[in-house]
């Protein structure tokens, strides 16, 4: 079982629903933390990091000697990441998705392939028992995301075991890197007009990967009612409603979780936990 | 010689286009007669990434030794410059024009990129 913790809009609570969901758990669970660009479910669950290793893409490199300028390279290239200039043939490995096309295409076997590190991935062990923790993180500089993501998720646990999500915001590449092959997206919303406008995003991009989904409105109270209404029409269930509340925010601000200051809390998110399941399965079946 | 500059119409009467990657399009002009080349750079303009790199390719297929343009990214700059295409930024009014302030000696070739890249 994997789900995923998505939400369109950035800064409504999907780390918070992660930590306390995954530390609510009374069974093994690993935990990723795929917002590569700014990771901090750390700050929460406290790691201590016992490995690190490179992401590593390759990139094409030019033999000149050997290259007769014909640029199929280049053609070939969707990214522009190669360039016949003159006499000479440039490359910009920032560009490039690492496809293997110019390899592959050259025919004078003049372009071969160097690494070039994206970021690195580790992982470790946190003071909790039976919890396993990953994360990512992308070299300052480089855009590259979703391949750091997808080496981050080699961590998952075995199927039978569960596997929790830290998604980055947003709806393009990475989102889609971190929610793809997941059993269930739990989307995190605010009830504002933000939320709620980015949350519809959030929902088209799900329904088209088909993954099961469900919602968690955090900071319930503020804003209006938008995405309750937005929820009824679109038949979305909302899972859990987490109130808009100085002791969840003090908490927050202190790196600790919601469930160690208000332990009630341990509770609501086993139920959140065991109604995800459940829609998993029905809404699979319903496919 | 041959120089190209960003346009925003296929003549010599148009303006200069600020951009050069994703300019409308590229006049490659002889400086001696005048005559000139159209690089309709439409689909380059649309182009998700590298549009820059995609320009400095083109304007070096045709054999163009400079580029006057108004602003020049450094992707472009580093195509540009493998090309042996010397540069001059911030240039404006008629395509017309530019060619004569150039023939007159009156622009200086950039060193450096003059906006940041786009991502």
């Amino acid at each position: 079982m994997i789900i995923s913790i998505a939400s369109g809009k950035g800064g409504t609570g999907k780390t918070t629903v992660a930590a306390n969901l995954a530390a609510s758990l009374d069974q093994p669970v690993t935990v990723l933390d795929c917002d590569v660009e700014e990771p901090n479910l750390h700050l929460f669950l406290h790691p201590e990091i016992l490995t690190r290793e490179n992401v590593i893409a390759p990139v094409p490199r030019i033999d000149l000697e050997k290259c007769t300028l014909c640029k199929r390279c280049m053609e070939i290239c969707r990214f522009n990441a190669i360039a016949v200039a003159g006499k000479t043939v440039v490359t910009f490995p920032e560009l490039c998705h690492s496809c293997g096309g110019c390899t592959a295409i050259c025919p004078e076997n003049a372009v071969t392939e160097v690494e070039r590190i994206l970021g690195t991935v580790e992982t470790g062990s946190v003071g909790l028992p039976d919890m396993t923790f990953a994360q990512g993180l992308l070299d300052v500089g480089q855009v590259m995301v979703p391949p750091v993501i997808r080496k981050v998720k080699t961590h998952r646990a075995d199927p039978g075991a569960i596997t929790l999500i830290d998604a980055p915001p947003g709806t393009s590449c990475p989102v889609i890197a971190a929610m793809k092959d997941t059993d269930f997206v739990l989307l995190v919303t605010e009830p504002t007009p933000f939320g709620l406008n980015d949350l519809k995003l959030a929902v088209e991009t799900v329904r088209l990967l088909g993954i099961p989904h469900g919602l968690v409105i955090n900071r319930a109270g503020m804003g209006d009612n938008g995405v309750h209404t937005y929820a009824k029409e679109e038949n979305l269930p909302i899972l859990m409603e987490i109130p808009f509340d100085r002791k969840i925010a003090t908490a927050y601000s202190k790196g600790e979780l919601i469930i160690s200051s208000q332990p009630a809390y341990k509770e609501k998110f086993q139920t959140l936990f065991q109604d995800i399941c459940h829609l998993a399965d029905q809404q699979r079946c319903a496919q | 010689m041959k120089i190209a500059i960003t346009s925003t119409g296929r003549d010599l009467s148009a303006e200069v286009d600020p951009r050069f990657g994703r300019a409308a399009y590229i006049l490659v002009v002889d400086t001696d007669t005048l005559d000139f080349d159209v690089i309709d750079n439409a689909e380059n303009k649309n182009s998700f990434k590298g549009a820059g790199i995609q320009a400095g390719a083109a304007v070096s297929d045709k054999g163009a030794t400079v580029l006057l343009t108004g602003f020049c990214g450094p992707n472009a700059f580093k195509t540009l410059d493998a090309a042996q295409i010397k540069v001059v930024n911030d240039v404006s009014g008629t395509v017309l024009s530019a060619v004569n302030r150039f023939k007159q000696g009156e622009y200086e070739f950039s060193a450096a990129p003059n906006t940041e890249g786009h991502w």
